[in-house]
């Protein structure tokens, strides 16, 4: 049905400028017809665009009204100030919550208006042109079959979506848009959703449950071990999800899921803020790794056009002996906000923490994790390297709590920072709470500057600077790159290399 | 091949000149060695040939084939043929020595406009080569020099040589630390390498490692200079008498 169709993008069909239109007279901020005819959806937020929003995607009512609850309490809640981040105010009714922003319109004509360092870096990624295209926004692109943009540059080895779904069915695993497991599965959803991410959490997450445009789902079943690596390349139209996604993942009882999102080719993209959330429930025994490549604009050297980048991702260990590892390669965005947590809440269950956060030129990042330990024995590792160049600033932020209950708990965390050039920052800003007294929690943090005479010794083997810093700050990783799974892995050393350009001489 | 004239070097930071008017000629094909007391400037000279920052040249000039060496950045004298083997081989953390290698092999061939050498034959080439040092398996996927015992790490600067194969090699005390048999196995390795287009300069205290490569000049450097050149009986000499001699005559 051609109302099932909830992509968010331009060329929004006609049946949403009709109810735009049909809002129009209620809306606040105003607008007029010729404005709809450019822009399709008006600027701004109000209950009138959470239920326009909500009755695109063919919501029931009590998801209606869980949106709209989130927005009544997000009106009242103000922007988060405590990170170590400098940035303009961001004007909220200044923004598109529902179609494409009119900038978007104008679209590339061919690969020859696209940027031609952007293309220079998907060439050293290995991207073929078609998709090139793609990526880069170009008018009239399409892919060469199915729409697995990106999935040939990253997984050579993975057949396309028909095949994959058929699997997956087979093991009962359920892995659809979020806005299809709304209607097609809402008992799972109702029972799960904001259930680790409440509406109420923060700014960006109460911002994201009133507006969430689309996103993931997985159900993994009790006992299965899920086939293969899932990756949101898979999911028609994926590349479209849009500013505001809504992730959730449940590992059912003794299950396992490997979880990859993201792409390590930057992406064109004009939407300014983006506020994802990430739900994962694990209950007893299963094991969730869930890992991200995160490359978006980061915004020319001067620190113009970058992607804001705020998200909220929170696994919880439900069950006894449940396990989450978060693997995260940050690269892109102007402004990173971002700490995924682990809430350990089952006796004996483990979260792990691998992070690489890049920051070059005129970016910024606030990045880190929460450990939170309730069950007994619980154990949490922590390994976070930060590497800033040019004039960037880079903040790990972490928490370890260890409540009252959570006896004999462990936590090790290992924070290096590296820079290179003398005009950039690390900071470490680690949170440790211990209320018990049979728990333990190590903690070990370095700062270093990119060593010289390991930069001579590559160079005087024949390498030049860029690639002698791509080397020595990829062996600084090393830990982190070995807990990505392998085709992800490759990329995102070719990534690393990248990020770091011009960051020398 | 090489020729040094009136090289002067001073330290960049300090007020501090090292090298002093360094007068050296290493024609094709030939092996000289350079011998000298601790300090002398051995290991700067050949740090100034391979474009260390931290040293201002304040006068001479050093070419390779007639191209001018100090205008060069270090991954351009690489690849026009120029190889230390650093005294002290530097550890990089994280970085697969196998990697590494194929790093810097690509690299040069991608500076001459070569190309690349494809993960097969590499690593055909470098199995072989590290076989003939004693290198084992295990040693080429650690991390570069990373626990390296100081012998072990020796070694390794020769597979390096050996498989960038260039022109003009420097070797700074590269048998200083090694066993007897370590220093046989990294003598032959250079004896192999030793052909009509290549040219060693072998620094070292010691005449057993020139029993095995046999050199065809000998130097003695003192105080930022070449004091004395002759044949291989010039190590002989400082191998029983020291340098006292030498010193006094030079004064
Ligand atoms: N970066 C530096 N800072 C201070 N002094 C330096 C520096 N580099 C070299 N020198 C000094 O220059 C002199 C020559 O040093 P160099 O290492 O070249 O000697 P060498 O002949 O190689 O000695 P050895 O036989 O002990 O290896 C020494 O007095 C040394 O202390
Ligand atoms: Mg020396």
């Amino acid at each position: 049905m051609a109302v099932l169709d909830v992509d968010v993008k331009e060329g929004v069909d006609q049946e949403t400028v009709d109810a735009v239109a049909q809002l129009s007279g209620a809306y606040k901020y105003g607008w007029n017809d010729d404005e709809i005819e450019m822009d399709y959806a008006p600027k701004g937020l109000n209950t009138d665009i959470v239920e326009l929003i909500s009755g695109k995607n063919e919501e029931p009512r009590w998801m209606t009204d869980w949106r709209l609850s989130a927005y009544e309490r997000w009106t009242g809640m103000s922007v988060p100030n405590w990170a170590m981040l400098k940035l303009a105010d961001i004007d909220f009714q200044d923004l598109y919550y529902y179609a494409r922003p009119k900038s978007m319109e104008v679209k590339p004509k061919s690969l020859d208006e696209v940027d031609p360092k952007l293309l220079e870096t998907y060439k050293k990624l290995g991207i073929p042109l078609s998709e090139q295209a793609i990526l880069a926004g170009v008018e009239g692109a399409v892919p060469d079959e199915g729409r697995k943009v990106a999935v040939d540059a990253v997984f050579d080895s993975v057949s396309v979506g028909t095949t994959f779904q058929k699997e997956l069915a087979k093991a009962g695993v359920i892995f659809c848009s979020i806005s299809e497991a709304i209607r097609e599965h809402p008992e799972l959803v109702k029972k799960y959703l904001g259930t680790v991410v409440p509406p109420t959490d923060n700014f960006y997450a109460t911002l994201n449950s009133a507006v969430f445009s689309d996103g993931s789902f997985v159900y993994i079943p009790p006992g299965v071990r899920c086939p293969m690596e899932l990756s949101t390349y898979f999911r028609i139209n994926a590349e479209n999800t849009g500013q505001f996604e809504r992730t959730l993942i449940i590992a059912d009882k003794g299950s396992y899921v490997s979880y990859l999102e993201g792409c390590t080719a930057p992406k064109r993209d004009v939407a300014q803020l983006h506020a994802a959330v990430v739900e994962i429930i694990i209950e007893e025994d299963a094991e969730v790794k869930y890992s991200t490549v995160q490359n978006w604009y980061p915004g020319d050297a001067e620190g113009r056009g970058g992607i804001y980048n705020f998200v909220t991702k929170r696994a919880d260990c439900r069950g006894d002996r449940a396990k989450i590892m978060w693997t995260q390669v940050e690269t892109g965005s102007a402004v990173t906000w971002k700490y995924p947590s682990c809430i350990l809440r089952g006796d004996d269950s483990q979260g792990e923490f691998y992070s690489i956060a890049i920051a070059n030129n005129m970016q910024q990042a606030d990045t880190g994790t929460k450990m939170i330990h309730l069950g007994k024995r619980t154990k949490s590792r922590i390994v976070s390297k930060g590497i800033s160049a040019g004039k960037a600033q880079n903040t790990y932020r972490g928490l370890v709590s260890m409540h009252p209950k959570a006896k004999e708990s462990r936590n090790y965390t290992q924070c290096d920072s590296l820079l290179i050039g003398s005009e950039c920052g690390a900071h470490t800003v680690p949170y440790i709470e211990v209320k018990n007294n049979s728990s333990r929690v190590e903690h070990e943090a370095t700062t270093s500057k990119v060593d010289d005479e390991q930069l001579f010794y590559c160079r005087s083997r024949g390498m030049d600077e860029e690639e002698a810093v791509a080397l020595v700050v990829n062996g600084f990783c090393k830990e982190v790159l070995q807990a990505l799974p392998m085709e992800f892995a490759m990329e995102a050393q070719a990534l690393v290399a990248i990020s770091l350009e011009g960051s020398v001489g | 091949m090489l020729e040094i004239k009136g090289l002067k070097v001073d330290l960049e930071d300090e007020d501090k000149s090292i090298l002093k008017g360094v007068d050296l000629t290493v024609p094709a094909g030939e092996v000289h060695a350079i011998m000298g007391p601790n300090g002398s400037g051995k290991s700067t000279m050949s740090y100034v040939l391979s474009g260390k920052d931290g040293y201002t040249v304040t006068g001479g000039t050093a070419t390779l084939n007639g191209v001018d060496l100090l205008a060069m950045e270090p991954e351009e004298r690489a690849a026009a043929g120029l190889f230390l083997a650093f005294q002290y081989p530097v550890e990089i953390p994280g970085v697969g020595n196998m990697t590494f290698l194929r790093t810097a092999v690509n690299a040069q061939r991608k500076a001459r406009g070569e190309e690349e050498l494809s993960a097969g034959d590499f690593l055909k080439e470098v199995r072989a080569k590290a076989k003939d040092l004693k290198i084992d398996a295990e040693m080429l996927k650690r991390p570069v020099n990373v626990g390296f015992s100081g012998g072990e790490k020796k070694r390794n600067e020769i597979l390096q040589m050996a498989m960038l194969e260039p022109k003009m090699c420097i070797l700074d005390e590269t048998d200083s630390g090694l066993d007897v048999d370590a220093m046989k196995l990294v003598a032959d390795g250079v004896n192999a390498l030793r052909s009509e287009g290549r040219s060693f300069l072998v620094i070292t205290h010691y005449q057993r490692l020139l029993d095995h490569i046999k050199p065809d000049v000998v130097h003695i450097m003192s105080n930022g200079r070449i004091i004395k050149s002759g044949g291989p009986e010039l190590a002989l000499e400082v191998e029983h008498n020291g340098y006292t001699d030498l010193l006094a005559e030079d004064a």
